[in-house]
């Protein structure tokens, strides 16, 4: 019974572990439906920002496909949210676009109008410098406002770069690299879409309700 | 027995302050000071990590055998801090998505550890529960002092993102010193953190050495009597 020392440990070991996971699923329980829905929350809310509630009659939480872009939109993987009115569409919101940036990628929402007008850009994380490069961000800068409204042909393709490179979109002082990876990204955004919207409304029907919303 | 409480407050909250004496929890402690509410939100979590782990490896210190005591606080602290992650995400979701990584890596800070070795694993309850708290609350201030320091110097406002913690009444909280000012980079960048810490370490040892001198005039006074 030499071993009976170690064992009492092993056992009182795997006592606590059994508790702490015990504790971790309990909260887990507690708060993963309100977790869910905070998620929920945080997306509708964003896809709301770009396209009004009142624009549209069906859930584009629900109304969504995945498709896999890597060179139009920089990223394996973006959800396009389909929104509708009356079963017409009226436009998508592609989440998330990747502009390659200063300092690491650069996760963009893009909502484009099913005719080809963007509804708005919005920036979802970066690691651009502070204080130069996060201008891209709406809440410290209007920068980012300035691609409402613009398509492919207003303005025309060539003009789709910053002032310094001859084109139509402002940069900021100390920081071109990122409005101009940004404005490249946003206007393969808006070619891809133009090539493949009536595809992305077609497949993307209503999808059957789950239950869990 | 009053003293004693009184001794471990001071402790945690001056003395031994966890980040300006003690130096531990480092990693968050720079990462996340950039603004006020940032630090505050992090201090409050890592408290109640602390209050909590401090309470648990008290009740018990008896029973867990030496040769697997710090496997044990470290599964404690684990699941602490998961659990407390699981609850800010549920209920401070903005703040807990401005913190990010940095709630799970409260698990790291040698602070948390370092109490439960030292002192919870050898005092009773209460008086484990009091140093978990002074010892939280001195590191939150610490947090909230240079993040509180480095927003102001760095983008001239105060309790900005106040909203993320305290709900929409907290939006008008926030305070500018004027609309144009230009903003200090260097404050917000990493190197910020580490000057101002310093800074606070200096304002430190310099408070303490003013508050020595008292007692010495008297002895020094004596000296040249005698000679």
């Amino acid at each position: 019974m030499r071993n009976l020392p170690v064992l009492i440990s092993g056992i009182l070991l795997g006592l606590f572990g059994v508790l702490g996971a015990g504790l971790v699923g309990l909260s887990y329980e507690g708060t993963a439906e309100r977790i869910a829905q905070n998620k929920r929350e945080a997306l509708l809310h964003q896809l709301h920002v770009l396209v009004p509630r009142e624009q549209i009659d069906n859930d584009m939480l629900t109304d969504f496909i995945e498709v896999s872009a890597p060179d139009a939109l920089g990223v394996e993987k973006t959800r396009v949210y389909l929104g509708r009115r009356n079963g017409q569409p009226v436009a998508a919101v592609l989440s998330p676009v990747t502009a390659p940036g200063y300092a690491g990628p650069i996760q963009m929402i893009v909502a484009i109008q099913y005719d080809g007008t963007l509804a708005g850009v919005r920036v979802l994380s970066h690691r651009e410098t502070p204080g130069l490069g996060d201008k891209i961000e709406v809440e410290r800068s209007d920068w980012i406002l300035g691609f409402t409204g613009k398509s492919l042909l207003k303005p025309r393709p060539t003009d789709w770069k910053v002032k310094r490179d001859g084109g139509a979109f402002d940069q900021f002082t100390g920081a071109t690299i990122t409005p101009r990876t940004m404005v490249t990204r946003v206007k393969a955004t808006l070619e891809y879409f133009g090539e493949n919207k009536p595809q992305l409304f077609e497949i993307g029907q209503p999808q059957e309700d789950t239950g869990n919303g | 027995m009053d003293d004693g409480y009184r001794k471990i407050a001071l402790d945690g909250l001056w003395s031994n302050n966890q980040a300006l004496v003690a130096l531990l929890g480092l990693c968050p402690l720079l990462a996340v000071s950039n603004t006020l509410i940032n630090g505050l939100g992090l201090g409050l979590a890592t408290t109640l990590v602390l209050v909590l782990s401090n309470l648990s490896v008290s009740i018990i210190r008896h029973w867990v055998r030496p040769e697997i005591r710090l496997a044990v606080f470290v599964l404690i602290i684990a699941s602490f801090v998961t659990a407390v992650e699981l609850v800010m995400n549920a209920y401070f979701h903005g703040l807990y998505k401005v913190l990010g990584i940095f709630i799970p890596l409260i698990v790291t800070n040698c602070a948390i550890i370092g109490r439960a070795e030292a002192f919870a694993s050898r005092n009773p309850v209460p008086r484990a529960l009091v140093d978990g708290l002074a010892i939280g609350i001195g590191f939150t201030l610490a947090l909230v002092v240079l993040g509180g320091s480095r927003e102001l110097v760095g983008q001239g406002t105060l309790f900005d993102g106040a909203q993320l913690m305290f709900g929409d009444v907290a939006k008008g909280w926030r305070w500018t010193i004027s609309e144009d000012y230009p903003g200090v980079l260097l404050a917000i960048l990493p190197p910020g953190a580490f000057i101002g810490l310093g800074l606070m370490i200096a304002l430190k040892n310099i408070i303490d050495k003013q508050l020595k001198r008292p007692e010495k005039v008297p002895a020094t006074d004596a000296e040249p009597i005698s000679a």
